[in-house]
């Protein structure tokens, strides 16, 4: 079983490969005439003032944290959806009330404005 | 060392070029079809000038980017900017290890596939969000961030859109998927399963960045997004990755809800035989033609949405469509309601 694995480990490896082949092409066949206008960061003829890596607005934090339950949830789900049939009315039910926690969780989300973006 | 080297590992690399090889010509020539396709929608030609109705014009196209300066900007932090496009095409390669292309034809015919797939591909956020932040620019950050946000908030309702796949199929093997959608056309998965595979594509066009979705690189707002700051090969290298992962997604909607390489005309008298000395490899490559074909039309046709009816469509649309779906689903699993959860049963009796 787990030689079925050795294949996965090449393509990683060789996708890897296909992203590092062409970078060194493009740096053996392009030209080199490094400036500093061109290597300045580009705002549209601006000069750019600060430093890009400024304050963000907090709801893509919300969003990364609202994702980690959600994926989790994903998580659990997949095993449980494999051995549907087996565990039959029992394991539903059991589903069931977990994802009933989880709608009430994310109903409260929902009416706290945790997904406005105005 | 020698004898592994030519028993294990040549085989396998010289498989994986039969299918790295075809997939970055067939992103070449995707590239060339949007231009055809939306140029003839828009009542324009498109490419015609390189070649023979311009199709040598992609291999002119990487040609010129090949020679074109990679520029660093000055602010940037060099090793994150070059990490991030070999992140971003990495996974998308990487992915296409456990696809079966045929009955049997899979390189890697592991159970944890679909599992797989899920893994690697939420890698490719990391190119993104690494691309934005390593550029210190700040179209590039703004870019990155609307991206990460956006690419996540899919992935919930895709994943939960797989887990209708996984409970009707009862398998995460790829291959097993396909082969649980046997007999006929109206076993295919889009039938049972209609809402999770609408919210699946969507969400596949949304998890992709393209149109409408690709807030991430509108050009009327940030330019071009993340990947600003890019030139030459190491933009490329993001192009490359961004089509690979369209024909991934269309492949995979192919497979777990069009019925992969089965022909459409199994279980119909007539037809069936008629066709049945077509390779289910063309079978697979013509819907996932479809799909792509979908995908630049979406381009062409829809306008892009504001990025809070992206976040809404994600949230409270598609997820809570999923759930409710989910119960169904399962439910009619669990007490073999309708025409299409009972086989699985009776194959179980059958064979225990």
């Amino acid at each position: 079983m787990l030689e079925n694995y050795l294949p996965i480990l090449l393509f990683i490896i060789i996708g890897i490969g296909f992203g590092v082949l062409p970078l060194l092409a493009g740096f053996v066949l392009g030209p080199r005439h490094p400036d500093s206008e061109k290597r300045s960061a580009y705002e549209c003829g601006f000069e750019p003032f600060e430093d890009a890596h400024m304050k963000f607005d907090v709801r893509y934090y919300l969003v990364a944290i609202l994702f980690i339950i959600f994926d989790l949830e994903i998580a659990f789900l997949f095993p449980w959806a494999i051995v549907l049939d087996e565990i039959g009315v029992f394991g539903l039910l059991a589903m069931f009330l977990f994802l009933g926690i989880l709608v009430v969780g994310f109903i409260y989300e929902w009416k706290k404005g945790a997904l406005e973006w105005e | 060392m020698i004898d592994m080297f030519l028993q294990d590992i040549l085989p396998n690399v010289l498989k994986i070029l039969l299918i790295v090889v075809p997939l970055m010509l067939s992103v070449a020539y995707l590239t060339y079809a949007e231009r055809k396709v939306i140029g003839y929608i828009q009542v324009r030609i498109g490419p015609n000038r390189v070649g023979l109705w311009g199709l040598l014009q992609p291999i002119a196209d990487a040609l010129k980017l090949l020679l074109k300066e990679v520029i660093f900007p000055a602010k940037s932090n060099l090793y994150l900017f070059l990490v991030a496009p070999v992140l971003a095409i990495g996974p998308a390669l990487a992915a296409w290890a456990v696809m079966p292309f045929d009955d049997g034809m899979v390189l890697a015919n592991i159970d944890a596939g679909l599992l797989y797939i899920l893994a690697i591909t939420s890698m490719s956020v990391y190119g993104v969000v690494i691309a934005g932040w390593a550029s210190n620019s700040r179209y590039a950050f703004l870019g990155a961030l609307r991206s990460a946000a956006q690419v996540v908030s899919y992935e919930i309702a895709m994943g939960f859109a797989l887990v209708g796949v996984l409970i009707a199929a009862g398998s995460l093997n790829l291959g097993e998927i396909v082969l649980a959608q046997q007999g006929g056309f109206w076993h295919w998965y889009f039938i049972p399963l209609f809402p999770l595979f609408i919210v699946y594509f969507i969400s596949g066009v949304a998890e992709t960045n393209r149109a409408p979705f690709d807030i991430a690189e509108g050009e009327s707002e940030i330019v071009a997004g993340f990947h600003v700051e890019y030139s030459g090969m190491a933009f490329a290298i993001f192009f490359l990755a961004e089509y690979a992962d369209m024909i991934l997604i269309s492949m995979l909607a192919a497979t777990l809800f069009m019925g992969g390489w089965l022909s459409p005309f199994d279980g119909i008298p007539v037809l069936e035989s008629f066709f049945s000395w077509v390779p289910g490899l063309v079978w697979l490559l013509g819907k996932t033609a479809i799909f792509l074909f979908l995908y630049l039309w979406f381009r062409a046709t829809f306008p892009r949405y504001r990025y809070d009816q992206i976040m809404r469509l994600g949230w409270k649309v598609f997820i809570p469509v999923t759930l409710v779906w989910l119960v169904i689903v399962s439910t009619a699993q669990v007490f073999d309601i309708g025409p299409w959860f009972t086989e699985s049963a009776v194959i179980t009796a059958g064979g225990g």
